[in-house]
């Protein structure tokens, strides 16, 4: 299980790095944000998986924390662009 | 019943990388902006909701798995909100939001 | 497989940093500074460092994307209309260049120089914890066994409060930062602002009080707040505090203070600066946290908010 949970937690990684290339590309800030938003929700996926394979729960408030952070994160975006 | 559980994660989480996959592969290949935050949701709600789903299973204590559970529904309630706004700032870029 | 997902964050990591700086629009940029900050915390996490990790999180991911990305946005305003948009020349690039190199290589060197096994601490601070009444080493560390520097760190924030404050134009000394919220926000915003808030501070509350056993601790509690705080501001459900008022500055001092007060009480109390009375050391430790909490929260967010721009008299706030 816990090979297994490390593979999960690799694989979630990988294909949100993939959606990374939006923000490279993305002709506007739109696009860029949402490559973010998708790496902050990849982000609290992979949080989840490694806390559950070491089998440490405080992970699980890292992942709570940056949720969190991530909103406010995306809002402080939302209004930048639209400057 | 713990060989069970562990299926029940093992198909959880597998769907879960899928949806990660398909909004990965969306926010790529979609034509623009608002096609792009549809897939992007996609993988807020279901990939992460999988995964969560499976790793409640794998949780010690009920309070755990509540813990897991109420990171989803912030990640929802936030993801939903967040991609009204961009979309919004994807229409509507002069008004000064 | 541990390894091999190890190998791919170290790798998605440099690509992301290197990126980074290869990104010419300024607020791409951010956003991909943003993401290597999420990252950086994956990395943390890796490590065994969670402490770090939530830091990283809240400050690395959040807090400072919002800074840059307001400073981003402020360059692309004065881009449009007057400056033209200039890159530093190459001699100072190649300069910053060979500077980061150089801060990389000595902390590369320190660690992988390191005798085996390393020298560590990690022994005599966990076998006081229990004098402390504490469970978590990284709290204990802080505010116990090295609460002096904790102690110059929170007084630097207030230092940075006064340097941002200074950049105020003299006609608006004391008047509130940023410009006035516009008058409709987006009605998901004003959800999310009313919704999210509750939530934060809760959690907040949680992280601050988990800290004394487990990860978490003063400071992510208090970023966690700021950044609440912000986000009612940024709806326009509230008001940006005018600099001047007596009860912000209180609030901003009263971490210092308080930590100030328990130091000087500690050497007549317990023979020397900041030192706890053994049996009141968890309840003292703990009353320091919460009024830290708050003034970390509140010189955070009024960090980010920055200088004053406009005088005194409130906007009315959104509806």
């Amino acid at each position: 299980m816990t090979e297994f949970l490390f593979g999960g937690a690799l694989a979630v990684l990988l294909t949100v790095a993939l959606g990374l290339v939006r923000i490279l590309r993305g002709p506007g800030d739109a696009d860029r944000m949402m490559a973010a938003q998708l790496l902050g929700t990849g982000g609290i996926a992979v949080l989840l998986l490694l806390g559950a394979a070491v089998g440490d729960p405080a992970v699980v408030d890292v992942a709570l924390t940056l949720a969190l952070l991530a909103a406010f994160a995306s809002i402080a975006f939302v209004k930048g662009a639209a400057k | 019943m713990s060989a069970l559980a562990d299926a029940f994660t093992v198909v959880a989480i597998a769907l879960g990388v899928v949806f990660f996959l398909a909004g990965s592969v969306g926010l790529l290949r979609f034509p623009d902006a608002l096609t792009r935050l549809h897939a992007l949701t996609k993988a807020d709600n279901l990939g992460l909701g999988l995964v969560v789903l499976g790793l409640a299973a794998q949780a010690g204590s009920v309070l755990g798995a509540l813990k897991l559970l109420a990171v989803w529904v912030l990640v929802l309630v936030a993801g939903a909100t967040v991609a009204r706004l961009i979309a919004r700032a994807a229409h509507e870029p002069e008004r000064g939001a | 497989m541990a390894f091999a997902f190890d190998l791919a964050l170290v790798l998605l990591t440099v690509a992301v940093a290197a990126w980074t700086i290869a990104l010419r629009d300024g607020f791409a940029a951010v956003v991909a500074f943003v993401v290597y900050g999420a990252l950086l915390a994956l990395a943390w996490v890796r490590l065994g460092a969670i402490d770090v990790a939530l830091t990283e999180a809240a400050i690395g991911a959040g807090l400072t994307g919002a800074l840059l990305i307001g400073a981003a946005a402020a360059v692309r305003r004065a881009t449009r209309t007057a400056l033209p948009e200039q890159r530093p020349d190459l001699g100072t690039r190649t300069l910053a260049a060979v500077l980061c190199a150089a801060v990389a290589g000595s902390i590369a060197a320190g660690v992988l120089l390191l005798p085996e096994p390393a020298p560590s601490l990690a022994a005599d601070a966990a076998r006081h914890l229990d004098a402390t009444g504490l469970g978590n080493p990284v709290t204990a560390v802080l505010i116990a066994y090295r609460a002096t520097d904790t102690l110059l760190e929170k007084v630097v924030l207030v230092l940075a409060i006064a340097g941002v404050w200074s950049f105020a134009p003299d006609g608006v000394w004391g008047g509130r930062p940023g410009p006035a919220p516009a008058a409709s926000q987006p009605g998901a915003l004003l959800l999310l602002a009313r919704v999210l808030p509750p939530v934060g501070v809760v959690v907040g509350a949680y992280v601050l009080w988990a800290g004394a056993d487990h990860p978490g601790g003063a400071f992510q509690g208090g970023t966690i707040l700021a950044a609440m705080v912000l986000l009612v501001v940024m709806a326009g459900l509230a008001d940006v505090p005018r600099i001047g008022s007596r009860a912000l500055r209180a609030m901003v001092l009263a971490g210092p203070m308080v930590f100030l007060a328990v130091g000087f009480a500690g050497v007549v109390i317990a023979d020397a600066f900041l030192a706890y009375p053994v049996p009141y050391a968890k309840p003292i430790i703990l009353a320091i946290e919460i009024v830290l909490t708050l003034s970390i929260a509140a010189t955070l967010a009024l960090l980010l908010a920055g200088p004053p721009e406009r005088d005194a008299a409130p906007a009315r706030p959104g509806q």
